[in-house]
C-alpha cells in the first residue's frame, strides 16, 4: 500500500480486514467507489509550487490522517479541496462521490459543498469563530443555509448540536460569545458548527494544537465518537504522530509537498517505507542525559522557597482608580535545581511555570525565598544593581518562539555578542568576535558551513537555527543554569530532536543546569532528572521523573500522563 | 548538520536595506524622491538661478563678483553711491560696452526685485522678461515661486524633523515604561490636543513679532501628538517580546534596550509618514500664509501667493502657477510616501 515513488501513489481503498482490526464500525458503502480521490493535485502560489502531484482516495467513513511538518503542504491540499486557497492555481482532479470535480466546480457549485458534504475545523477556534456572533447563532446560520430550518428549529438544532459536542450547559452555552468559553468548548463548538449540516467529510486541521494537552484527548476521544455515531469520513492534518497512532485508520505522510508514503496506520508505523517516514517516526526525542549522581553536595543551583508571584489587575468601576487588584500567578512553589541537572517544570498554558521562569531570571518582582547560586536577587529584582548584574550572569534563558526571541534589525555578531558588551565591557571588538565564534561553534553554527555567518540578519535562518543562535546568545556569557521556556514546542518534530540533542550535549560538557518548562512528557521524559507539575499556580507534584511520570499520585498528573501516552504504543 | 547545506551564499542584507530596494522598485515613488531631490535641490541653490545680481561682471579690466560684495553704482560709471541696481538699463548698457561683459543669473529677479522697467502695469501677464509673469507689486513671479518652495520645503522638514523627534520621545516614554506614567501622559496629551490651535497662533502673532522661527515653534507644539500614539503602540507592543526579555535577562541597561532593540523595531510608523507629515507641513503653512497669520511679509511664500491670486482673479498667472507648484511638490510627496509605505510593509515579499 505504500508508494514510495513520488506522486504516483494512487492508493486503492485499504483492505477492508485492516480496518476491521482497528474497529471501524460502519464501513463499505456505496459497492467500494471512493468518497473523495484527488488526482494529481498540484498548487502553486506563484512561481512556487506547494503541493506537488498528491494522489490519494478517501473511504466513506475512514480515518484518514495527513502527516507532515510546517511547509509540507498538508494544509494547503486540505484547503485546496475546498478551494479556500487564497490565489493559488490548483491543478489536478478531486473528484467527491455524488458531486464530480471539485476542482471543475463553479463557485456556486462550490459554495453548496463548502459546509454541507464537507465541513472544516480549523486550529485555532478563537480566530475562526466570528467573536461578535455568540455560538448558537453561528451554528444556526449553517443550519439556515444548508437545511433552510426555520429560526426556532435552528436554534434548538443549535442546543442539540453542541449537547452532541459534550458542552455542559449547551442552551446557556448557545447565548455565549465565542471569548467566553474556554479553550477546548471553543473547539467543541467549532465541531458542533461543522456536524450542522451532517458532512460526508470533515476535515479537521490540526485541530487539537492550540489545545492544552490534557484537553487534546478528549477532542480526538470526541472527534472518534461523532464519526463512529454518523459515519462520515474525517480527514486528520497533524504533525503530531501520536495523534495519528491514536485517532486514524490509515495516514498519508507528506514532505515538502509530495505525499511520500501512505497505508494502514499499523503498517506504516511498523515497517515505514520511506526514508522520510522513518526519520519522522524516530523524532520521538530521545533521552541522552547524565543520569543523576547521588548528591554529594547538596548545594543547589537554583532554589526556591514558597515563591509567590502576582501581576496587578485592574479593579472594576471607581476603586480600580485608587486600588489594585493582584492576579496570583504562582502561588508557594518550592523547588530545587541541581547543578548539572535538568528540573522539569510541566503544566499546561496558564498554569504559572513561564511566570515561575520569569522570577528566577529576575525580571519580575515575587515575594518569598529565591536564590540562585547560593545568592539571593537584591530586590527589586528588576533593577540592574552590580549584585544583580552578577547573577544575571549565572542565569540564562531560552524562550519558545525563536521569531520574536531575535530582534530582526541586528546582526548575528551583534545578538551573540551582546552579553558581552554587558558584562565584559573591556573586550575588545576582536576579542569579542573570537568569543562570539566560538559560542556559535558550540551550538553547531560554523562559518565554514555559513559563509558570513557574523554579518547575517536572523530572517535568513530557520526555526531551529535561530533557537542555535538564542542558545549562543545565553551561553556566551557562561551562565551556570540555562531556564529553557519551551524550547522546542515551536519546532518540527525532526528539529525538536536536533535542538534537544544539542541541549544534552553542551549539558554533559559544560556541567550546565536546566530549568526546562514544557508542555510536553514526552520532552520531559527524554530530559529531566527532577519533575515538577504546575496547574493553576501551584505546584501540584514533583520528584524524580521516574516517580512522577511512572507512578502519578495527583489525579492531574495522572491526567497529563495518560494524554500523552499512546494507547498500546 | 543536514540543516546548514541550503546556506545562500549572497551577502546579507539588513531589513533597512531590504526595504530600500523594494523602495526602489516602485518606480514612480522612485522617480518622485529623485524629481523631489532635484528640485530641493535646485532651489537650495536659488541665488545662483535667479537673482538681481549678476554672478560675475568683467568692467574696464577688473572682475567683480556683486553675489558676494555690494558696488556701489559709481563703480560702473553710475552717479550715487547706493548699491548697483543691475536691472537698470543704463548700468546693463555699461557693463555690456566695449569689452565688458556681466553673466545674469538664468533668471535675473530675485525673490523681492520690482521690476520698474516692466512694459505692462502690474501684475503683468507672462512676458519675456518675466516668464511666468509678475505679482501687483511687480515682482517676477518665477522667483517668488522658487524661494517660497524654498521656504516651504525647509519649514516642512524642519517641522517634520522637530515633531518626530518630539513624537517618538514622548512615545518611546510612555509605551516603555507603561502604567502610571502612560496613563499621565495620554491624559496630558488629551487636554493639549483639545487646546485651540489657530486661536492660539492668532494671539501669539499679535503679542509677538511674527517670524519663522515662532511659527516652528507654535506649530511643533502641537504638531507630536499624532506619531507619538504610533510609536507608544509600537513601544507597547515590541517592550513585551522575547528578545527584549532576554536582553533584559542579560542585564543590558533600559537605555540600551529602549535605543538598540526597541527603537529601531518601532521606526516603521516613523518613516512610513515621513512624506504625509511633510506634505502636511507645507499644506499647514501655506494655509497659514493664504489667511496672512504665517510668514512674516516681505518673505516669499506660496500661501501669500494665492491669496493674491485671490484678490486679483483676472491675474490667472499667479494662481495658476503657484497651484501647479504646490500639486506637484504634494503629489511628489504623496508618491513617496506610499512607495515607503509598501517598501515598509512586512506582508509584502522581497521579489
Amino acid at each position: 500500500m505504500t508508494s514510495p515513488t513520488l506522486g504516483t501513489g494512487v492508493s486503492s481503498l485499504p483492505p477492508e480486514g485492516a480496518l476491521a482490526s482497528l474497529g471501524r464500525p460502519g464501513g463499505g458503502s456505496a459497492a467500494g467507489l471512493p468518497l473523495l480521490s484527488v488526482h494529481d493535485l498540484h498548487v502553486r502560489f506563484g512561481s512556487k509550487e506547494v503541493v506537488r502531484g498528491v494522489n490519494f482516495t478517501l473511504a466513506a467513513g475512514e480515518k484518514l490522517a495527513l502527516v507532515g511538518e510546517s511547509g509540507s503542504g498538508k494544509t494547503i491540499t486540505a484547503l485546496s479541496l475546498l478551494r479556500l486557497a487564497g490565489n493559488a492555481a490548483i491543478t489536478g482532479q478531486a473528484l467527491l462521490q455524488g458531486r464530480g470535480d471539485l476542482l471543475a466546480m463553479t463557485e456556486r457549485e462550490m459554495r453548496g459543498v463548502r459546509g454541507g458534504d464537507i465541513a472544516m475545523v480549523f486550529q485555532e477556534p478563537m480566530t475562526a469563530l466570528n467573536p461578535l456572533m455568540t455560538i448558537g447563532q453561528q451554528i444556526a446560520e449553517i443550519l439556515l443555509l444548508k437545511k433552510g430550518l426555520t429560526g426556532a428549529q435552528c436554534a434548538q438544532a443549535a442546543i442539540e448540536l453542541l449537547a452532541q459536542t459534550g458542552i455542559p450547559e449547551p442552551a446557556r452555552r448557545a447565548n455565549s460569545f465565542p471569548h467566553q468559553l474556554s479553550g477546548g468548548q471553543r473547539q467543541r463548538a467549532m465541531i458542533a458548527m461543522a456536524l450542522a449540516s451532517a458532512p460526508k467529510l470533515l476535515l479537521a486541521d490540526e485541530p487539537t494544537t492550540a489545545l492544552d494537552v490534557t484537553l487534546r484527548g478528549q477532542i480526538l476521544d470526541l472527534l472518534s465518537d461523532l464519526q463512529r455515531q454518523t459515519g462520515m469520513a474525517v480527514l486528520l492534518i497533524t504533525h503530531d504522530l501520536n495523534l495519528v497512532r491514536r485517532f486514524a485508520d490509515r495516514v498519508a505522510v507528506m514532505e515538502q509537498g509530495v505525499l511520500v508514503e501512505q497505508g494502514p496506520v499499523a503498517d506504516v508505523f511498523g515497517a515505514p517505507q520511506h526514508a522520510y517516514t522513518r526519520r519522522l517516526i524516530a523524532s520521538q526525542p530521545r533521552r541522552d542525559v547524565v543520569e543523576a549522581a547521588p548528591p554529594a553536595s547538596t548545594a543547589s543551583v537554583v532554589q526556591t522557597q514558597d515563591l509567590r508571584v502576582v501581576y496587578p489587575t485592574p479593579l472594576p468601576g471607581i476603586r480600580g482608580w485608587f486600588k489594585k487588584g493582584e492576579f496570583v500567578a504562582v502561588q508557594g512553589a518550592t523547588l530545587q535545581l541541581l547543578p548539572g541537572q535538568t528540573l522539569g517544570v510541566v503544566g499546561e498554558s496558564g498554569s504559572g511555570k513561564s511566570t515561575l521562569a520569569q522570577a528566577i531570571l529576575g525580571l519580575l518582582p515575587y515575594a518569598g525565598e529565591l536564590q540562585v547560586g547560593g545568592q539571593a536577587w537584591q530586590q527589586p529584582a528588576t533593577r540592574n544593581t552590580p549584585a544583580n548584574q552578577q547573577l544575571r550572569r549565572r542565569v540564562q534563558v531560552v524562550f519558545q518562539d525563536p521569531f520574536s526571541s531575535l530582534s530582526p534589525r541586528l546582526t548575528v555578531e551583534e545578538i551573540v555578542g551582546e552579553g558581552l558588551k554587558v558584562h565584559e565591557p573591556t573586550l575588545t571588538v576582536a576579542q569579542r568576535r573570537v568569543r562570539v565564534e566560538a559560542a556559535l561553534d558550540e551550538v553547531g553554527l560554523a562559518e565554514t558551513q555559513y559563509p558570513r555567518l557574523l554579518e547575517r540578519y536572523p530572517h535568513e535562518f530557520s526555526g531551529g537555527q535561530r533557537q542555535r543562535l538564542a542558545i549562543a546568545r545565553a551561553l556566551i556569557v557562561q551562565p551556570q543554569v540555562l531556564v529553557l521556556d519551551e524550547p522546542t514546542s515551536a519546532l518540527d518534530v525532526t528539529i525538536q530532536q536536533q535542538v534537544l540533542g544539542l541541549l544534552q550535549r553542551l549539558q554533559k560538557e559544560k556541567g550546565l543546569s536546566y530549568l526546562l518548562i514544557t508542555h510536553d512528557v514526552d520532552v520531559i521524559r527524554a530530559m529531566a532528572h527532577d519533575v515538577v507539575v504546575m496547574k493553576d499556580g501551584a505546584v501540584l507534584e514533583s520528584g524524580s521523573v521516574a516517580d512522577v511520570l511512572d507512578a502519578p499520585q495527583h489525579p492531574y498528573t495522572q491526567r497529563l500522563v495518560a494524554a500523552a501516552t499512546v494507547p498500546g504504543g | 548538520m543536514a540543516l546548514m547545506s541550503s546556506a545562500p551564499a549572497s551577502p546579507s542584507l539588513s531589513p533597512s536595506r531590504r526595504a530600500w530596494l523594494r523602495f526602489k522598485r516602485n518606480r514612480l515613488g522612485y522617480w518622485s524622491l529623485l524629481i523631489f531631490c532635484a528640485l530641493v535641490l535646485v532651489s537650495l541653490c536659488a541665488e545662483l538661478v535667479s537673482n538681481d545680481k549678476p554672478l560675475i561682471v568683467r568692467y574696464e579690466g577688473q572682475t567683480y563678483f556683486p553675489m558676494l560684495k555690494d558696488y556701489p553704482e559709481k563703480t560702473f560709471g553710475g552717479d550715487f553711491e547706493t548699491p548697483t541696481d543691475y536691472l537698470d538699463p543704463f548700468i546693463k548698457e555699461r557693463l555690456s560696452a566695449g569689452s565688458n561683459w556681466a553673466l545674469y543669473t538664468l533668471n535675473p529677479y530675485g525673490p523681492n526685485t520690482l521690476n520698474y522697467f516692466a512694459k505692462a502695469p502690474n501684475p503683468s501677464a507672462p512676458t519675456s522678461d518675466n516668464w511666468l509673469g509678475t505679482d501687483d507689486r511687480g515682482r517676477d513671479l518665477l522667483a517668488q515661486l522658487l524661494y517660497g518652495f524654498r521656504v516651504s520645503v525647509l519649514f516642512g522638514l524642519a517641522l517634520t524633523i522637530t515633531g518626530v523627534l518630539l513624537g517618538m520621545l514622548t512615545g518611546a516614554i510612555q509605551g516603555f515604561f507603561g502604567g502610571k506614567t502612560d496613563l499621565a501622559f495620554q491624559r496630558f496629551i488629551e487636554i493639549w490636543g483639545s487646546m485651540p490651535e489657530l486661536y492660539l497662533l492668532i494671539i501669539f502673532s499679535a503679542v509677538f513679532a511674527p517670524s519663522i522661527a515662532l511659527l516652528l515653534i507654535l506649530l511643533s507644539l502641537f504638531g507630536w501628538m499624532g506619531l507619538s500614539d504610533y510609536v507608544r503602540a509600537e513601544f507597547l507592543r515590541n517592550r513585551q517580546l522575547d528578545y527584549v526579555k532576554a536582553a533584559r535577562a542579560l542585564g543590558v541597561s533600559n537605555a540600551q534596550i529602549i535605543w538598540r532593540h526597541i527603537l529601531p523595531n518601532s521606526l516603521t510608523p516613523v518613516v512610513t509618514f515621513l512624506p504625509f507629515r511633510m506634505s502636511g507641513a507645507i499644506l499647514a503653512l501655506t494655509s497659514l500664509d493664504f489667511l496672512g497669520l504665517g510668514v512674516p511679509p516681505g518673505t516669499p511664500s506660496l500661501g501669500e501667493l494665492l491669496s493674491q491670486g485671490k484678490n486679483s482673479i483676472d491675474a490667472w498667472w499667479i494662481s495658476l502657477s503657484t497651484f501647479g507648484v504646490l500639486v506637484v511638490t504634494l503629489l511628489l510627496l504623496t508618491f513617496m510616501g506610499d512607495a515607503l509605505r509598501d517598501a515598509l510593509d512586512p506582508r509584502k515579499a522581497d521579489q
